[in-house]
């Protein structure tokens, strides 16, 4: 059996997806910015896509912007709005524990004279208001948040954060990175105040190496890549039409019945860690007690839906992480260990800091997530295979 | 006229009656390097290797290509001028600078061998005509028969060839005329090095890699794979075993005292390598060891482990510092994928402290402790052997 639980670093093309593609590919293969009749019809592509994600968002489609990918997009908010915006100020917020896609421009942005202000997640891998309000400040231009974390799946009010933005300043600007959220929760960038939005194709079964930027109107906002002034002049390049097509069929598929998807992962989810619960020395982040005391059932599962439901991020004491992911892996189960963007680092997971697990369980700790189409019968095949193997594994756990 | 190389082969010229042996290895050897790049001819004659490329060839891939068989020591991009036409032959020595120097203010001397000694001009005649000729058609040059910059050697034969660079080989002896040996390759920088050295001397390669998944994954065996690949290119191929070695190395794990575990784990790497090599005939081994290296490399160390072994162990490193290793890791294009980052099979079951001295009566005493199961381990670990044949 095979069980494929790697989700939150990439998921399988959808095959209606992958046939539009080919299409494109085959027979709809001019360039949009081309005034033939070839370039028209790749244009359509590019239209309908805009229009199918801005429906999923209640935007316009002249907000859409299309990328490489989540990278690009988050490139493309935080640096093209902070070059944009210094005269207004010179401070940025976001919180310790983002992904390298939005740290690594931080670092770039404070190279180029920026103050930026990392905000600590608590315990439970949430940035509060009161903490956010603390850090704004007159010349404060920008805040960036990640919606849902990639490596433990905590996810953050984003809604009460960019209220308190706006709030404070309606002119700075508020960044979502939705990479891992969108498609999984129902986001409206109008209501929830937020001007800058990413997303990544390839999370949500479309194809790999695009993804979108929201920006919403009249956002000041310079491109990031120079050139042959396509969409706009914002981001120039011939765009990548069978990504953009597939793009936007995945986009409009993922948020058609996020509620009825929500709730089946979630009973995947509680499934699952109903069974590890069973095993000894095993400790879901963010749901179980870090001391290892059992959690009253109620706020046992209140905890398991405050986290995003289709990522779980497992400690399993006196078990290297890298080790228990190639036994897995020769069992046909594939995870992570932290995040697939970051676990080649040698330092120790970030975001597992910052919320405090155990430093026996930073290099211990392996991510499961899922999709619409994981079934209990692959975690049932998990479970049996965790509990064949931890005590393999740990004969030689040196307590 | 057209491109040929003349490879010129250091002691492989020295050697008496089995002279035509070395030739004929260093033949085939010129020829299974430059065989993927397309149709050349190789030829031996009168004592010298001839490579001549009457296609299409690609001038920098040729090179690289020559550069990296063993028993070259040199070569000398040729210009063959098919007639010996006196008039033609100096045209084409005209041509010949004219392409190989795109700079011409330096100073030269004519060299004239005559192998076809009824040709009309005699040695010295040529020399001069030649050198008035070049003289008169790039007016930079300058002659100097005492010190010259570059020597110009225009060989008359039934042809005429034109050369003077020099470019260098690798030297060493043609793969194949000493023998085969097996190479206990890991992921690191120094055992492909190890086999390359020893493989220069004319030996042929194969390699023992010993996995240990899930401890090691298969990222660290495709980088093993990838070394294979590399240093087969100057080898020929490699028949790479890649050993399960988990079993083993747990048993030790739990049974041995665990500041031995890396010595006891070497002396079964090298039972299991030893097994393979005598099975393919092999007369040696080869390993990357060089002393004090680390707690393994001792000669404390180094004896224990040897201790195991019939077959000669082979350490060219032995003498070398850890820069001139990489030194010549750099050079022959393996350092770059020896230190990418994944863990091999030394690294994760390492005690705190091992032991630097090991006595190999208390080594001999402590695997006694594992005498109830090594035996059927042994024999899975090896049945269950995965073999790659590796070339580049």
């Amino acid at each position: 059996m095979e069980a494929y639980l790697d989700n939150s670093a990439t998921t399988k093309i959808n095959d209606d997806v992958l046939a539009l593609m080919e299409r494109v590919y085959r027979e709809d293969f001019g360039n949009p910015s081309s005034r033939h009749k070839k370039g028209m019809e790749a244009e359509r592509y590019i239209k309908t896509a805009k229009e199918q994600i801005a429906a999923t968002l209640k935007c316009k489609p002249e907000e859409i912007f299309f990328t490489s990918g989540g990278t690009e997009s988050n490139n493309m908010a935080l640096i093209g709005t902070a070059l944009a915006n210094k005269r207004s100020g010179m401070h940025i917020i976001t919180t310790s524990f983002e992904h390298p896609s939005v740290y690594e421009p931080m670092f770039f942005l404070e190279e180029l004279g920026f103050r930026v202000t990392y905000l600590a997640p608590g315990p439970e891998g949430t940035v509060t208001v009161d903490a956010l309000k603390e850090a704004l400040c007159e010349d404060t231009i920008l805040v960036s948040v990640m919606a849902v974390n990639n490596e433990v799946g905590a996810v953050q009010d984003i809604t009460a954060l960019g209220a308190a933005v706006k709030e404070y300043n309606p002119a700075i600007l508020f960044h979502v990175d939705a990479i891992q959220a969108y498609g999984k929760f129902r986001i409206y960038p109008k209501r929830q105040n937020i001007d800058l939005l990413s997303v990544s194709a390839h999370k949500l079964h479309g194809p790999k190496g695009c993804g979108f930027l929201y920006v919403r109107e009249k956002t000041k906002i310079k491109p990031i890549l120079h050139g042959g002034g396509q969409q706009k002049g914002m981001r120039s390049g011939t765009e990548n039409v069978p990504g953009v097509a597939g793009l936007g069929l995945s986009a409009e598929l993922a948020n058609k019945d996020i509620e009825s998807v929500q709730e089946h992962l979630f009973e995947l989810k509680k499934y699952f860690a109903e069974g590890l619960a069973k095993l000894p020395d095993v400790t879901v982040h963010l749901v179980d007690n870090k001391d290892g005391t059992p959690v009253g059932a109620e706020e046992w599962e209140k905890r398991l839906r405050k986290t995003a439901p289709h990522i779980m991020s497992v400690g399993f004491a006196g078990v290297r992480s890298e080790v228990l992911l190639h036994a897995l892996e020769e069992k046909g189960i594939y995870v992570s260990s932290g995040s697939a963007c970051s676990s080649n680092h040698p330092a120790v997971s970030g975001t597992l800091k910052a919320i405090d697990v155990k430093k026996e369980l930073l290099d211990a700790t392996v991510r499961f997530s899922f999709c619409k189409d994981t079934t209990k019968e692959e975690l049932e095949y998990t479970l049996s295979v965790l509990k064949e193997l931890l005590p393999q594994l740990r004969r030689f756990w040196r307590k | 006229m057209y491109q040929a190389f003349l490879v010129k082969y250091g002691e492989i010229g020295l050697k008496g009656n089995n002279r035509h042996i070395f030739e004929n290895a260093l033949k085939n050897r010129i020829m299974d390097s430059l065989r993927p790049l397309g149709e050349y001819i190789v030829v031996r004659e009168q004592g010298r290797i001839f490579v001549e490329c009457p296609k299409g060839y690609d001038y920098e891939d040729t090179i690289e290509a020559l550069g990296r068989v063993f028993g070259v020591t040199g070569f000398c991009p040729v210009k063959v001028v098919e007639t010996t036409d006196w008039e033609t032959v100096k045209q084409a020595t005209g041509d010949f600078v004219e392409e190989m120097y795109p700079q011409k203010n330096f100073t030269f001397k004519v060299a004239a061998k005559r192998a076809d000694k009824h040709y009309p001009i005699t040695s010295p005649e040529v020399c001069a005509k030649v050198g008035e000729y070049l003289l008169s058609r790039f007016s930079e040059l300058s002659v100097d028969v005492h010190a010259p910059q570059e020597v110009i050697t225009v060989e008359i034969r039934n042809r005429a060839y034109i050369y003077s660079k020099v470019l260098a080989g690798p030297g060493g002896m043609p793969v194949g005329t000493a023998g085969k040996a097996m190479l206990l390759l890991s992921g690191g920088i120094d055992s492909p090095v190890a086999g390359y050295m020893i493989s220069k001397r004319g030996v042929a390669i194969e390699a023992t890699y010993f996995h240990a998944p899930p401890y090691t994954s298969d990222r660290a065996k495709e980088k093993v794979v990838d070394l294979a690949r590399i240093v087969s290119r100057y080898t020929g191929p490699i028949r790479l075993n890649i050993v399960n070695f988990t079993d083993i190395q747990l048993a030790i794990y739990e049974k041995c005292p665990h500041e031995e575990l890396t010595i006891i784990m070497r002396r079964y790497m090298m039972r299991i390598a030893e097994h393979f090599a005598n099975k393919s005939d092999c007369l040696g081994m080869i390993t990357g060891e060089s002393i004090g290296q680390v707690a393994s490399q001792t000669m404390h160390s180094l004896l224990t482990t040897n201790a195991v072994c019939e077959l000669p162990v082979y350490r060219p490193l032995i003498g070398m510092d850890k820069v001139e290793i990489i030194d010549i890791a750099q050079k022959i294009g393996t350092f770059e994928t020896s230190i990418l980052p994944y863990e091999d099979c030394c690294t994760i079951f390492v005690a705190k402290h091992p032991v630097t001295k090991p006595i190999l009566s208390v080594i001999e005493k402590s695997e006694e402790l594992l005498a109830d199961v090594i035996d059927d381990l042994m024999r899975e670990a090896i049945e269950t052997t995965e073999v790659i044949e590796v070339k580049a």
